[in-house]
């Protein structure tokens, strides 16, 4: 096996099951304010209880984000050490902010929000909610501002065959960070919104804990609702800044092999890299052209405009992009059918309703994936988009055994650590919050 | 050579060496987990470091990104070259990190003790191996001329090597004890204290046998030394820092012994810059080949930038790190609520 291969391979495995579970805790974080905000208001004991519950699903997948994540910081050294030497001027400075704006701020406040509650004040307590969202929100920030310089490398000149910095701020605000950050945010937000939407109707499904479990609904179901209609919006905008920064990867995701005006979006196809056509097309006619330029008669550029070995790959570009937008569309519409039921006051009682959003649990985590894979296929055969190619970025140090066996040392851990993951969380929801009790676990005054 | 460089070498130092001291005492109670038997026991050691280590992992995920923004050549050379040392630290680390989480949250004694294990395992290897790879980039690193690591595993665990590793591990084991005694009360406080100083012992031992193999074998060490006297002062402050700590600790003196074994790291990473400055990772047999702070750095706007964003950002880091380690100090108390 090469080794471009197997580092690539790596790479995606780390970041892949890293990335299971930071969309999760950033979206539960703002939940978790939005309740100690309710319960520093209200002083009602099942918003404690509540919170309780949610800061402990939290720190579990935390734990595990934290662990897969330190990973991360290490393996441009190790494992891509030629791009490291070419983007050091500028992609360490990123790595280092993410360090010290944010990381320091979640992990500290994160031991208070999660001990804090018979040490310090209910108003201390929330504070801390609130870092915590903050730097895991943060942190977001500067690990995007990284990856899309990637995509759309600014702000640097080329100086002795190395990248170098000009101006920060040209660099930080490249073209494609505010649209890559903004979307996803919020696809984060979908993520820990649909999840305590589906936990909260297994409770309501079994008959359990369903003062705990209706609150959580509904208060899930409106974050879940708001940020999967707003995605629609944000996806665009990141939609239309791939169209004018990377034409290749918006002529791969929406497989389209001709340049042509009035261009079709596909609802469905085969791309065939080999014939260079699509098979089995469904197509809307123009509106690939009106959704990207917002013109019917824009020009989009086709794959065959450019040379075939600058071409992305295409089945692991176009098939994930239209699974996520498909997956997008069914988050509006089950929040939207939630929404619905909430307002005809049948919410807490539709078994269907309840059973999708239990099974729909997996699906943001897989929109999320699904979204990276096209994201970053997209940009191959590019470490740097058009500046660097991946095959000349990887360690030439490191030989080939040495990258077999951290790769399949990678690959067992993992699947230890999600499985059981899987099982404390199961348990920790099995088990359940605690109930009310107005006597038990009395507070420091504020 | 500029002065940014120069900054930049301090400041990664300084990172280092605050990760040394905080996430030390989380590494050696990691060992010392191994020696207690007891399930409460067990957690009390879990609880003293529960609500800090993520905080204190971050000193070290921050002097990585702060190496790879400030000298991103040593970065791509180091952790290439030491791969498979580095991805069993970060196996560790992974291991160590999920552990303290996962171990308390069933009562089987199965589960326990292999979450006890994982842990104990967890923090031993990132001991030991931070030690051993400091010892290697003392003793020089085979490079070839395009910056690359050009020897083999089997390079990295030459005798020198090593014996820092057991320098650094014996410090860290030493420190992670006096930890204990300034958290626990009865019982155990006082087994703490006798693995304190049972650990003192190999770590003077061991300090003053790695220096006299240094002075003998990699006498290129000494030239800042003996053009700089006052560089002495580092390691004569670990010898002074491990006789304050013997008295403090027999003296049950708790937190004068927790800051007698945190300046003697704060000798030991000294002593192990002083040693190399301005290399960063020595070149072996072939001198011109070094990386040094001036051949292995970013640009000066790099630098620049990242001066100011550190200027503002690691003070408010340092103000709320003290105000948690303030409201979680003091002894554990068994009957508090308990987390992990």
């Amino acid at each position: 096996m090469d080794a471009v291969l197997l580092s690539r391979i790596q790479f995606a495995l780390t970041i892949g099951f890293h990335y299971i579970f930071p969309p999760l805790t950033i979206g539960l974080s703002w939940l978790i304010v939005w309740i100690m905000t309710k319960y520093k208001k209200t002083g009602d004991i099942l918003y404690r209880n509540m919170a309780r519950f949610w800061i402990k699903i939290f720190a579990l997948s935390f734990a595990v984000g934290v662990a897969s994540g330190i990973v991360m910081e290490f393996q441009f050294g190790t494992n891509w050490s030629e791009y490291s030497r070419f983007v050091g001027d500028i992609f360490g400075a990123p790595l280092a902010a993410e360090g010290i704006f944010a990381f320091f701020l979640e992990s500290s406040f994160l031991a208070v929000l999660i001990l804090g509650w018979n040490r310090v004040s209910v108003k201390t307590h929330w504070f801390a909610s609130l870092m915590v969202a903050v730097g895991a929100t943060l942190s977001a920030f500067w690990i995007i501002v990284a990856n899309s310089w990637q995509q759309t490398p600014a702000g640097y000149h080329i100086v002795n065959g190395q990248a170098q910095l000009t101006n920060f701020w040209a660099a930080v605000f490249n073209p494609s960070t505010i649209p890559r950050y903004l979307h996803t945010v919020d696809g984060a937000l979908i993520t820990g919104a649909l999840f305590m939407l589906g936990i909260s109707a297994w409770f309501l499904l079994k008959g359990r804990h369903t003062d705990f479990a209706k609150k959580s609904l509904k208060m899930s179901l409106v974050v879940a609702f708001a940020a999967a209609v707003v995605e629609l919006g944000l996806g665009h905008l990141h939609a239309i800044q791939v169209a004018f920064t990377q034409p290749e990867k918006l002529a791969a995701i929406e497989g389209c092999f001709e340049t042509e005006r009035r261009a079709p979006a596909l609802i469905f196809g085969i791309p065939s890299r080999k014939d260079e056509r699509i098979y089995a097309p469904v197509r809307v006619p123009g509106l690939l052209s009106l959704l990207a330029f917002g013109d019917l008669n824009a020009e989009v550029k086709g794959l065959k405009a450019f040379p075939k070995e600058d071409w992305p790959p295409l089945a692991l570009t176009f098939f994930p992009f239209h699974l996520m937008v498909a997956l997008g569309m069914y988050f509006i519409a089950l929040t939207a059918f939630g929404i619905f039921l909430l307002w005809r006051k049948r919410l807490f009682e539709n078994r269907l309703f309840l059973k999708l959003a239990l099974w729909s649990i997996p699906l943001p985590f897989i929109a999320n994936e699904l979204g990276w894979i096209s994201a970053e296929v997209g940009r191959q055969p590019w470490v740097v988009y058009h500046v660097l190619r991946t095959r000349d970025a990887i360690s030439t140090s490191v030989p080939v055994e040495q990258l077999v066996f951290s790769l399949i040392m990678f690959a067992l851990i993992y699947i230890l650590l999600f499985a059981v993951w899987l099982f404390l969380i199961r348990r920790e929801i099995r088990h359940g919050p605690e109930e009310a009790n107005p006597s038990a676990g009395k507070e420091v005054p504020a | 050579m500029s002065a940014l460089q120069v900054i930049w070498f301090f400041l990664i130092g300084g990172l280092l060496t605050v990760y040394a001291i905080l996430d030390g005492y989380d590494l050696g109670i990691g060992f010392w987990h191994l020696f207690t038997k007891k399930d409460e026991d067990r957690r009390a050691l879990l609880n003293a470091i529960g609500p800090v280590w993520d905080g204190n992992e971050v000193w070290l995920i921050t002097g990585g990104g702060a190496i790879f923004a400030a000298f991103p050549h040593v970065y791509a050379t180091v952790f290439s070259g030491l791969y498979l040392p580095l991805m069993l630290v970060l196996f560790a680390l992974i291991f160590r990190a999920v552990s303290i989480e996962f171990r308390s949250k069933s009562p089987s004694a199965h589960w326990r003790n292999t979450w006890d294990t994982a842990f104990a395992i967890g923090s031993i290897l990132p001991a030991l191996l931070f030690g051993v790879a400091v010892g290697n980039i003392l003793h020089g690193l085979p490079l070839d001329n395009s910056k690359n690591f050009a020897g083999a595993f089997s390079d990295l665990l030459n005798p020198y090597a090593l014996l820092i590793g057991l320098v650094g591990f014996a410090a860290l084991v030493t420190h992670g004890a006096v930890f204990a005694t300034l958290k626990f009360e009865g019982d155990l406080a006082r087994r703490a204290k006798k693995w304190a100083s049972r650990g003192l012992y190999f770590y003077v031992v061991l300090f003053i046998l790695a220096s006299v193999v240094t002075a003998l074998s990699q006498p290129q060490l000494l030239g800042n030394f003996m053009a700089i006297p006052v560089l002495w002062a580092f390691p004569l402050l670990v010898l002074a820092m491990i006789a304050m700590l013997a008295i403090s600790n027999r003296k049950e003196k708790t937190r004068q012994a927790f800051v007698a074994s945190s300046l003697s790291i704060v000798g030991l990473c000294g002593t192990a810059a002083a040693s190399i400055f301005p290399t960063l990772v020595p070149a072996l047999g072939k001198p011109e080949w070094s990386l040094t702070i001036a051949n292995a750095s970013s640009s000066q706007l790099t630098l620049t930038t990242m001066l100011v964003l550190a200027l503002i950002g690691m003070p408010i880091v340092i103000g709320y790190t003290i105000w948690i380690h303030r409201t979680f100090g003091g002894k554990v108390k068994m009957e508090a609520d308990l987390h992990y």
